[in-house]
């Protein structure tokens, strides 16, 4: 069977958000490793039970780390690196995740006006979970 | 009587290898954006109001059940999504797909059910 080769338009938004899903995918893959590397040099050698190591994983944040009580967790994570990698991480992860919910709805809407609701309300609640990400990473 | 078109099954299932990774990696993938949209307003509604719907929502998607399912998620979307993200970018790797859909299986199996094994173990010992 011969591959299926689809045609995009180099540039089109379409294209841009076909790639940036790979992109951002392999990204997130690369920050999960780098998270988890990091859990270990900050101590989470002798707490390796499954929840613990998801939350340090995929948000290194003292908040989210809270109840892995690990000795001087607030001091290996509360920094500026960590705030700046935590909100990248939100941000390519949030943008990726809404970006394939509308794909999914996408492929069922029909009328040009439901694609444009459904984009409208995606695009306000996207940013609504950035405005909190801000604020959780800030406040801790 | 001779089959006049492919034998399928009642599932009516008959994607050979790529369609039931397709619709898993959906489901995962709403599953992801459920589970930690859920996390994030049941953890703010829990820290800053005391919520007890949010409290009981958290002891819901703390609990070690939903921990193999929001497991299952991660886990599968991921591996699925580093095979697709490697054969889109690089297309010379069409030629392999096949094996590639397998070796993404040969090492998802064993990377899922090993702690979800621990789960269990864990999560019924303590009953």
């Amino acid at each position: 069977m011969q591959p299926t080769r689809l045609t995009r338009s180099a540039g089109s938004l379409d294209y841009s958000l076909w790639l940036f899903t790979r992109l951002s995918g392999l990204g997130l893959m690369l920050f999960a490793a780098l998270s988890m590397a990091a859990a270990f040099m900050l101590g989470a050698r002798s707490l390796l039970d499954l929840p613990t190591m998801l939350r340090w994983m995929f948000f290194p944040n003292p908040n989210h780390v809270v109840n892995s009580n690990i000795p001087d967790v607030s001091l290996g994570w509360s920094n500026a690196f960590w705030q700046i990698f935590g909100f990248l991480m939100i941000l390519l992860a949030s943008a990726h995740g809404f970006n394939g919910v509308r794909m999914v709805l996408e492929d069922y809407l029909r009328s040009p006006l439901a694609v444009l609701i459904v984009r409208g309300l995606l695009l306000v609640i996207w940013l609504g979970c950035l405005i909190i990400a801000v604020y959780v990473i800030l406040a801790s | 009587m001779s089959a006049s078109r492919p034998i399928v099954l009642r599932t009516g299932y008959r994607g050979q290898t790529g369609m039931l990774n397709w619709v898993l990696h959906r489901v995962t993938g709403l599953g992801i954006v459920l589970f930690v949209g859920m996390h994030v307003i049941a953890a703010f509604g829990m820290q800053q109001f005391a919520n007890d719907l949010a409290t009981a929502v958290t002891a819901f998607y703390e609990s070690w059940g939903f921990q193999i399912f929001v497991y299952f998620c991660v886990l599968f979307h991921a591996f699925n999504g580093t095979r697709l993200a490697l054969v889109d970018l690089f297309p010379a790797l069409l030629r392999y797909q096949r094996e590639l859909y397998w070796l993404q299986w040969i090492i998802f199996l064993p990377a899922y059910l090993l702690p979800v094994f621990f789960l269990l173990q864990t999560g019924l010992a303590a009953g």
